[in-house]
């Protein structure tokens, strides 16, 4: 049985580290907010950049390579973004398993793949099975406030490699904001262009278009644009659901350590009356001895 | 007269979402205004400043740097690669842009790249110059 003295430092540490998740728990709930209003003020720019993208494609019969790919699928890239930082609940691990699965299926069918980690944490998850297959590790730890400027060098690097034949399809790993509880870890294909919607709104609005200059000089520079923007928004998606996450695992955790002190409490005092009850015996015995 | 739906927006935010008369649009072939019932349309954009007439009195002029700009029964749609207030553009921010185009017209590697390179660079400082900055 613990003594008195270890009950109390135990219980001393234990209200110690709930200070930590309460205040970090309060810090990511801050951060959240702001993440969370650059997610969705990305939001439309991304919506009406896809209804472009769907219409004039629509009107291209044959596309430039970056829409139809290069026709093979036999290098992957995967471009898997975790977050810089832990103590987030699953938030990285759910997204590099994600990414882990993929990648071992397309092994399995003898593809090659590639990958690009975007955040340390899902690279420090990925090295154990892929050492051989990162490529490189991109580290955003000292942005603040994700910005489209973080996201272009990343899109750009990606469109470079693609030129130059690097890989024939990529897809991009990260986590879907829906709410403080509930991050969806989703897997984009960024090359071949996705373009969702296109049979339904082809039918509608496309036919009358002008185009100045030509369709495929608007494409051709809409295109890289576009994956840009869907690493940005991935990236900034990512960082709402990072914050997200981390402030609901932090409420747990501080949860849990007040169920803890609860508990140890109840085991000190009950300890300490046990002392005091066996000392008055111990004296009202000798008493009547006498 | 009649008012359409115009909306800006850049990677980052909706700058503007609303009803305006008229919008000056810095095309990549040549400025074009845009009225109401204007046939669908779409424009790439060069560096220049997009005028927005909300009425006949109140109007707003921004800073693009380049962008497309979509025009369809809904209205007009610039998805603006960067845009800034021309009320907060200074001689700082103008001075980096024309740095920031050097450089890519200096890493330009293929001629046509260098020539939209140069062609940006020379609108932005057209529009410096126009400025008076």
């Amino acid at each position: 049985m613990a003594s008195l003295k270890d009950l109390r430092n135990r219980i001393a540490s234990v209200k110690a580290t709930q200070k930590i998740t309460k205040a970090m728990q309060m810090v990511a709930a801050a951060k959240l907010r702001r993440a969370q209003m650059a997610a969705e003020a990305a939001r439309p720019y991304a919506e009406r950049m896809e209804a472009v993208l769907a219409n004039v494609a629509s009107g291209v019969t044959k596309g430039p390579r970056l829409l139809t790919g290069t026709g093979k699928d036999d290098v992957q890239l995967l471009v898997v973004c975790t977050a810089e930082r832990g103590l987030c609940g699953a938030f990285n691990s759910s997204i590099a398993r994600l990414a882990r699965d993929k990648a071992n299926a397309l092994l399995a069918q003898g593809k090659t793949v590639k990958i690009i980690c975007v955040g340390k944490k899902g690279y420090d998850q990925l090295r154990r099975q892929f050492e051989k297959n990162i490529i490189e590790l991109i580290e955003l730890r000292s942005v603040r406030q994700m910005g489209f400027e973080n996201a272009d060098p990343i899109g750009k690097k990606i469109i470079a490699m693609f030129d130059a034949g690097e890989f024939d399809v990529c897809t991009i790993f990260f986590s879907r904001f829906r709410s403080v509880i509930l991050q969806i870890p989703t897997a984009t294909q960024l090359i071949p262009a996705v373009i969702p919607g296109k049979a339904a709104d082809a039918a509608t609005a496309t036919a009358t278009y002008e185009y100045e200059p030509e369709e495929d000089e608007i494409l051709a520079s809409l295109l890289p644009r576009n994956i840009s923007i869907q690493v940005f928004r991935a990236l900034l998606e990512n960082a709402a659901s990072e914050q997200g996450a981390r402030m609901s695992s932090m409420d747990s955790a501080t949860r849990n350590a007040g169920e803890m002190i609860k508990k140890q409490t109840i085991t000190y005092n009950r300890t300490r009356q046990a002392m005091i009850t066996k000392e008055l015996i111990e004296i009202i015995s000798g008493a009547e001895a006498l | 007269m009649a008012a359409f739906h115009f909306e800006l927006v850049s990677p980052e935010k909706l700058l503007f979402s609303g009803d305006v008369e008229a919008v000056g649009v810095p095309g990549a072939e040549g400025d074009f205004q845009m009225l109401k019932g204007h046939a669908p349309l779409m424009s790439m954009l060069r560096p220049g400043v997009v005028t927005v007439d909300e009425s006949a009195s109140k109007s707003t002029k921004l800073f693009v740097r380049g962008g497309f700009a979509e025009v369809s029964a809904s209205g007009l749609t610039i998805l603006a690669e960067q845009a800034i207030p021309l009320a907060d553009l200074d001689t700082a921010r103008i001075d980096a842009e024309i740095k920031d185009l050097e450089e890519d017209l200096a890493d330009a590697q293929t001629a046509e790249a260098r020539q939209a390179a140069s062609e940006k660079l020379s609108h932005v400082k057209e529009l410096k110059a126009a400025l008076k900055l």
